[in-house]
């Protein structure tokens, strides 16, 4: 199989978020980043897993990044297990953009299954994966937390539905996005970090994309009022108070 | 000019997503100056109800109903949602962002060459020919406005974020041929589980969570119980589905699921920010912890300190009683 994985930076979980420009900018000042942990947990892993189980194929990683995104993800994904990567050289506009630059250079590779994670935890869009599908005109399936081989040519999957689990069998080539289920963490230890200095990393210009959405300006959700505690003894005066003053039951 | 949303059903019943979509969608198509509201509605529903979306704003129902869109490939939906733009000349698109929405719109945005906003919380503000849509992003921690640039709009709307009230008014029914065939189809769903008989966890308006603090499975028949009595869902802290005491499909937060319900009650979680990610937009959120310096209580409107085990038997007969008294 061959295989891409598409990787994403974002701040570390425990960011602090704030922003800078009227509110209009994303302040990075202080601020951590990683590899999107869907993306790295999931993704990531099962395309190692799925190589290692057949003994053959490869695993590329994509990240739409500048230079530096390699230190910070390119060369962890390296570590964990990926054999190469690429990087498109752009700082990226929107979804749709990063979709474009994927879809252009999958275009020209024939591979057999390309990963996304599930969402990336700054944008929270769930829309890379679907976008891309839609590019290639291949199958995708979102969502999944589990992803096999059936033979050479056709995998099975499971998906989250509302209320359920969704089990689809579907042929090479497809797109997936990954989700808990799918793969366990892996840390890359000292051979693999060594190892990923000498794989290589192909960097590539943007293609020409006018993005489709653009962000005006953020904002923080207001505080919330300070919490009103309620006595343990008389719990029926928290069901009063949910349903005459917050007015939810 | 109109404004079209996408029909979710399951096994012919039409889930309350889509009124939800249909009634945002009737705002939106004020602020077009159109009166036009119109369902794609793919697979086997009975013309009566899909008559009945007239409750909720629709005006008009393209109906394929075609067995072979039961089950859920995205390629061909969005491909039959495209040939339902291209026939009404609809200019804004409202999808449900759930798992089925999550696969569609993103795909359509790429074939209609128009901007997509997954997530929205809240209605647009229209000006001329901009739309500007908030999301939540930074995993709850933040909000963006997104303006879309480009002449189609789609919004893909996170669950709850728009109250449903039932009106009156019957939607016309008009059969609809979006030239989808079986060999569109490539994906083969093989079986459905279904989870349970309650309301699922993304769409439920009450949630009643627990974590670690509830000390092992044996003890969650007490959160059924509360849960039960009030009607509804069951969540849970990540550790709690890591060592299997509830099912993964329950686990919120950052790696989880993300919900938007009208309550939310955290009962033994601590209130990490990875937990919070999943459930901080929600509209209101009661904390019962035995440590007061639980994190959780800075980011609730209500909170008990004490023991669950003391409280949630209590509470649970007071939301009994008070049932009793208000049905
Ligand atoms: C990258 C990353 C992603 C993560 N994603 C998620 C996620 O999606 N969802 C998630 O939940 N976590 C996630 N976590 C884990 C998160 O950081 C916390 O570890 C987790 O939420 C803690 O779960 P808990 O509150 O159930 O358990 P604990 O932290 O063990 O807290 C238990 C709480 O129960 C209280 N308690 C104990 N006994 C009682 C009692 N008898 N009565 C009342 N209260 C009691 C304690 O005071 C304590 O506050 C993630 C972590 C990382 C690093």
């Amino acid at each position: 199989m061959k295989m891409l994985v598409c990787i994403s930076k974002t701040p570390d979980t425990t960011a602090k978020i704030a922003f800078t420009n009227n509110n209009s900018t994303f302040d990075t000042n202080g601020v951590t980043f990683i590899m999107n942990p869907t993306d790295e947990w999931y993704a990531l892993v099962r395309a190692i897993e799925i190589k290692e189980q057949t003994g053959t194929g490869s695993v590329t990683v994509i990240n739409v990044g500048p230079k530096e995104n390699e230190s910070i993800v390119i060369q962890k994904a390296l570590a964990i297990g990926a054999d190469n990567a690429v990087r498109i050289d752009a700082v990226p506009d929107d979804a749709h953009f990063v979709a474009a630059q994927i879809a252009a250079h999958a275009e020209t590779e024939n591979y057999d299954i390309i990963f996304t994670g599930k969402e990336t935890i700054d944008y929270n869009g769930s829309a890379i994966g679907g976008m891309v599908a839609e590019l290639l005109n291949l199958p995708y399936i979102s969502l999944a937390n589990s992803l096999q081989l059936i033979n050479a040519t056709t995998a099975s999957a499971t998906r989250e539905i509302e209320g359920g689990i969704e089990e689809v069998e579907v042929a090479v080539p497809f797109v997936i996005s990954a989700q808990k289920g799918m793969a366990e963490q892996r840390i890359p230890n000292m051979r693999g970090i060594m190892a990923a200095r000498t794989k290589p990393v192909k960097v590539l210009p943007p293609k020409d994309f006018s993005p489709y959405t653009s962000i005006v300006s953020y904002e923080l959700p207001p505080a919330r009022t300070q919490v009103k505690l309620i006595d343990p003894e008389h719990p029926e005066e928290l069901i009063r108070l949910l349903h005459e003053q917050a007015k939810v039951i | 000019m109109s404004v079209l949303i996408y029909v979710n059903h399951q096994n012919g019943k039409i889930k309350k997503s889509t009124f939800e979509t249909a009634l945002y969608a009737r705002k939106v198509a004020e602020m077009l100056q159109t009166d036009e509201v119109i369902a794609l509605s793919l697979g086997q529903v009975s013309d009566e109800a899909l008559t009945l979306l007239g409750n909720y704003g629709v005006t008009k129902v393209l109906s394929d109903n075609q067995a072979l869109f039961d089950h859920f490939d995205a390629g061909v939906h969005t491909k039959a949602l495209a040939s339902a733009v291209e026939q009404t000349g609809a200019t804004a698109i409202i999808i449900s962002q759930n798992s089925n929405g999550k696969a569609i719109a993103p795909r359509l945005s790429m074939r209609l060459k128009a901007g997509l906003v997954s997530g929205a919380i809240e209605l647009p503000i229209v000006n001329g020919n901009t739309f500007t849509v908030k999301k939540s992003v930074f995993s709850g921690k933040a909000f963006a406005n997104y303006s879309i640039l480009t002449p189609i709009k789609i919004i893909a709307l996170n669950p709850n974020s728009y109250p449903v009230v039932k009106g009156q008014g019957l939607a016309a029914v008009e059969q609809f041929n979006s030239g989808i065939t079986a060999s569109d189809v490539k994906i083969k769903v093989k079986e459905i589980k279904s989870l349970s008989d309650s309301v699922p966890l993304p769409e439920a308006e009450l949630v009643v969570s627990a974590g670690r603090g509830m000390k092992g499975p044996e003890n969650w028949g007490m959160i059924e119980e509360l849960a039960q009595a009030l009607g509804a869902a069951t969540a849970c802290s990540r550790p709690v589905a890591d060592v299997h005491w509830r099912p993964h499909h329950e686990h919120v937060g950052q790696t989880g699921i993300t919900i938007r319900p009208n309550l939310y009650i955290a009962i033994g979680i601590s209130g990490a920010i990875q937990h919070l990610a999943g459930v901080n937009n929600s509209k209101v959120i009661v904390v019962i912890n035995k440590d007061p310096e639980a994190p959780f209580f800075k980011a609730a409107d209500y909170g008990i300190v004490g023991d669950a085990f003391e409280i949630i038997p209590k509470l649970t007969q007071a939301v009994k009683a008070f049932k009793a008294q208000n049905n």
